[in-house]
């Protein structure tokens, strides 16, 4: 709320100082706006750009560092026992203070510390806000008036508020980069600690996975074990069935669809195809718990198979199903970049349609098709919610279809979901995973697009 | 001989035009069973079962003081009224057990109706109301067919003695199925009778025009640097390699950054559409940039010319000319990266998006859940009635989906340009 009112603030004083930086740049022209250097707009978004752009930085730093400074400050306020406990009963404190302050229900019956820590937070909270608010009407004004007053005939506002706006337009580009290092610095820090706890080759090449950590040390099974063998082959299992019924239906029906289809059908299934691929992953993985597994059980009690309810074919085939449009437009369109006159020349000296395509199209395509499949397989071994929903939890360290396997992630989803003690080894095991699972679907996206990118240049 | 050869090779020729037909009617196939398989779970679901009660609103029980205080009323024993209705229905159900039975026809939510009733208006205390109120799931689902009453007792939810009540019900008339209109007024609840969308949905509003205002201007602004502005240097070059690997890094990565970042460095509340939003930005931003790109690219470099022939500068022709010509382009891709968006789920997870709330949000920083990750927590459930709720959550999806979708569509086509 204090936000929305902070954002119009500065929305206001932007306006104002569009106005007043327009009417004054029409004032110095004495009417003659033609000797101006800019439009008289361009005057007036010079000011507005400097009115609101400071205050808007300044006001999203200070309020990404308000919560963690409040709570630092009063988190040293508090009696001495206090100030020791470990991090996650002092959250616990933190969130009861917040509460009391709030007026909201608190786990506990608060005591005179949390009281007045209450006390103290709220009273720090509105003195944060007063500062606030008179620092963001400060920065807005003490720019605006200084910019208002650079103003003159031969001032080139033109050329500043498009350099402004080119820096603008390059930071904007600049977040996919900090997205990437935000990525990597969050799983990477978080693996470190595990692996102090943790040692890399026990994770890497352990070839039990029970994640459970008892709570009491004297308790059976007191230390997990995190050896991931068991989800990699877990995995593989999975995105290998997953590819065994997407690349060949997804290659047919792109080879069908650019060869041998009319206009018209191409015209019709194409973008039913496409449905395919934009039906949520929910719904699938719903789709494979409710009918695919059920059917696989009965079907395998009929041959007289021991399947499992929660088997590994049931989420590879619905995930193939998944992967399909995805393997079929990425070959369609390797398949249509190569060049006609191969096409001609098999033809020519006799081929029948099949043969072109096989000996001439697929050996021109088979980089990019390659490419689409790499590329495919990134897709499945990232793919969660249809492994969440239709695979198992336990770590089997199988190749049989018929039972249940898991995945990275899966285990992911169940060691961060729920209560979670930040410290403990499963919490950050699940950012271990994380970072195993990007590099390894980074690899396979670098080589993938290494692969189709040097396959277009080929034709063109 | 080569007679032969040739009946062999044409045989080939059309087993494998056979196999690339069967490969896209298999693909077809699928998709017909998943919508099929969806849709009959899921369409009952937009209808329940209702029970006629015809209620005396004693005042001695409501109110025994009469001073029509709010407190009083709203903490009166509703449940008693209700089951007391009930016995007068069936007034030779004497047990103990056979009450209890008896009681369970109805949903927990009868006494709640009542007391809205009565909180709306307290006028009508003491006269006799005629209301229809959910039936127990259980019972909605024997009536939608989904218990059959050929099975034997032991294995079926709903006992002889129930089913024999419900037939007097339903010669009086009295019991019948309605459209459903708590599915999308209400929120979460651990009775499916009493569970609704309207929550979620709430939740993926904000969460998508949190995406949206981000991921646009975000992606557009990208998109016109990287096009028209950019030089051909090692930091462009960077920044185009990230995007492409952004593209294909899995959601779940995402939901671990924004975990991380957004909830543990930034301290932001958990499971809030706000912080579902900025992890959707990110994952959507990618798919924003490439669509741009690929719109801006579509422009013919003439118009750019003639724009700077005329006396524009670099950045008025880009924001005048190219940018209004290749706006349809990437508002269809930003429309395709938002229906993405809506129907992800693996991110919020991480997020906290996955508690069970009962309330509606009504802001960007209150908790909430989003309809996929409805489906998700519903599709869990063990009852019965969940199971169809869930395929109809996910019709209601679906059904945004495709809307969405078909407006890209049309979008592309009103606007479609050949330079």
């Amino acid at each position: 709320m204090q936000t929305f009112i902070l954002t119009f603030v500065i929305l206001f004083l932007t306006l104002i100082g569009f106005i007043l930086g327009k009417r004054r740049s029409v004032k110095i022209s004495n009417g003659g706006v033609n000797k101006l250097h800019s439009l008289p707009g361009y005057y007036g978004l010079y000011v507005a750009m400097w009115c609101s752009i400071p205050a808007v930085i300044f006001l999203a730093l200070w309020l990404s560092f308000e919560n963690s400074i409040i709570t630092t400050l009063i988190v040293s306020d508090l009696p001495d026992e206090m100030k020791d406990l470990p991090p996650d009963r002092m959250s616990l404190i933190v969130n009861d203070i917040k509460n009391l302050a709030e007026g909201n229900i608190v786990s506990k019956e608060p005591d005179e510390a949390l009281k007045k820590a209450a006390l103290h937070y709220s009273r720090l909270k509105e003195v944060a806000y007063a500062s606030l608010f008179t620092l963001i009407m400060i920065i807005s004004t003490v720019f605006g008036i200084f910019t208002y007053r650079k103003i003159q005939s031969n001032f080139r506002a033109r050329n500043k508020v498009e350099k402004i706006m080119e820096i603008i337009l390059i930071a904007s580009s600049t977040v996919a980069i900090f997205t990437t290092i935000g990525i990597v610095l969050s799983v990477l820090f978080e693996s470190i600690r595990f692996f102090r706890q943790i040692p890399v080759f026990e994770f890497l090449l352990g070839l039990k996975w029970s994640p459970q950590m008892a709570i009491r040390p004297d308790q059976v099974g007191a230390s997990g074990s995190f050896g991931i063998i068991p989800l990699v082959t877990g995995t593989m299992l999975i995105s290998f069935i997953a590819m065994v019924v997407a690349v060949p239906i997804g290659l047919m029906s792109a080879i069908y669809m650019s060869e041998y289809a009319s206009y018209r059908t191409r015209a019709i299934v194409k973008p039913l195809l496409e449905i395919l691929a934009g039906i949520p992953t929910v719904v699938y993985g719903f789709f494979a718990a409710l009918t695919v597994a059920p059917f696989i059980r009965d079907t395998g009690a009929l041959v007289g198979l021991d399947v499992s309810s929660e088997s590994a074919l049931a989420a590879g085939l619905v995930m193939g199903v998944m992967i399909i449009p995805f393997v079929s437009s990425l070959s369609d369109d390797v398949i249509n970049a190569v060049p006609q006159s191969m096409r001609d020349g098999s033809y020519a000296i006799g081929a029948t349609q099949s043969e072109t395509i096989i000996r001439v199209l697929l050996q021109a395509a088979l980089p990019g098709i390659v490419g689409s499949v790499l590329l495919a397989v990134s897709r499945a071994i990232g793919e969660t919610m249809i492994v969440v929903m239709a695979a198992g939890l336990t770590a089997n360290l199988t190749g049989n279809p018929f039972e249940a396997v898991t995945t990275f992630t899966v285990q992911i989803v169940t060691l961060l979901i729920g209560d979670q003690e930040f410290d403990s080894p499963k919490t950050l095991a699940a950012f271990a995973l994380g970072l195993i699972l990007f590099i390894m679907t980074l690899c396979l996206n670098i080589v993938a697009l290494y692969v189709v990118r040097k396959y277009r240049e080929q034709y063109e | 001989m080569i007679k032969n050869r040739l009946k062999r090779r044409y045989l080939f020729e059309k087993i494998f035009r056979f196999m690339g037909l069967s490969a896209v009617v298999t693909a077809l196939a699928m998709l017909a069973i998943l919508f099929l398989t969806i849709i009959s779970n899921g369409y009952s679901a937009f209808k329940q079962t209702y029970i006629r009660l015809t209620v005396t609103l004693d005042e001695e029980v409501i109110d025994p003081d009469g001073a029509r205080n709010p407190d009083t009323l709203s903490s009166a024993n509703y449940s008693g009224i209700v089951k007391k209705t009930l016995r007068k229905i069936f007034p030779d159900v004497k047990s103990r057990r056979d009450k209890r039975e008896l009681y369970s026809l109805v949903s927990q939510g009868a006494s709640f109706q009542l007391r809205d009733i009565i909180m709306d208006n307290p006028d009508i205390i003491g006269e006799t109301v005629t209301i229809w109120v959910p039936a127990d799931d259980d019972i909605d689902m024997l009536f939608k067919g989904y218990i059959k009453r050929s099975t034997p007792e032991n294995e079926r939810r709903v006992s002889d003695k129930k089913i024999a009540w419900i037939d007097v019900l339903l010669n009086e008339g009295a019991i019948k199925k309605r459209f459903n209109s708590t599915f999308f007024t209400s929120g979460d609840s651990r009775e499916p009778e009493l569970a609704g969308i309207y929550g979620a949905l709430k939740g993926s509003i904000y969460t998508m025009i949190v995406t949206l205002l981000l991921s646009f201007p975000l992606g557009v602004a990208t998109a016109v640097y990287l096009e028209e502005f950019a030089p051909v240097n090692r930091f462009t070059d960077i920044i185009e390699v990230n995007i492409n690997n952004l593209a294909a890094v899995p959601s779940i990565v995402f939901g671990l950054l924004g975990l991380t970042i957004f909830l543990s460095f930034f301290g932001l509340p958990r499971s809030a559409p706000v912080v579902g939003g900025l992890v959707l930005t990110l994952m959507t931003l990618p798919t924003v940039i490439i669509a741009s790109r690929a719109a801006l690219k579509s422009v013919p470099p003439s118009i750019r010319e003639a724009a700077l022939g005329v006396g524009a500068s670099k950045m008025q022709s880009v924001l005048h000319h190219v940018l209004p010509l290749a706006m349809p382009g990437m508002l269809t891709g930003t429309i395709i990266g938002m229906a993405r968006a809506l129907g992800e789920t693996a991110p919020l997870l991480m997020i906290g998006m996955v508690a069970f709330i009962v309330d509606i949000p009504k802001g960007f920083f209150d908790p909430s859940t989003v309809l996929p990750v409805q489906i998700y927590l519903w599709a869990d459930s063990p009852e019965r009635a969940f199971l169809e709720r869930t395929s109809a959550t996910i019709i209601v999806l679906l059904a945004f989906l495709i809307i969405m979708n078909a407006l890209a569509v049309v979008l592309r086509k009103k606007f479609e340009r050949r330079w």
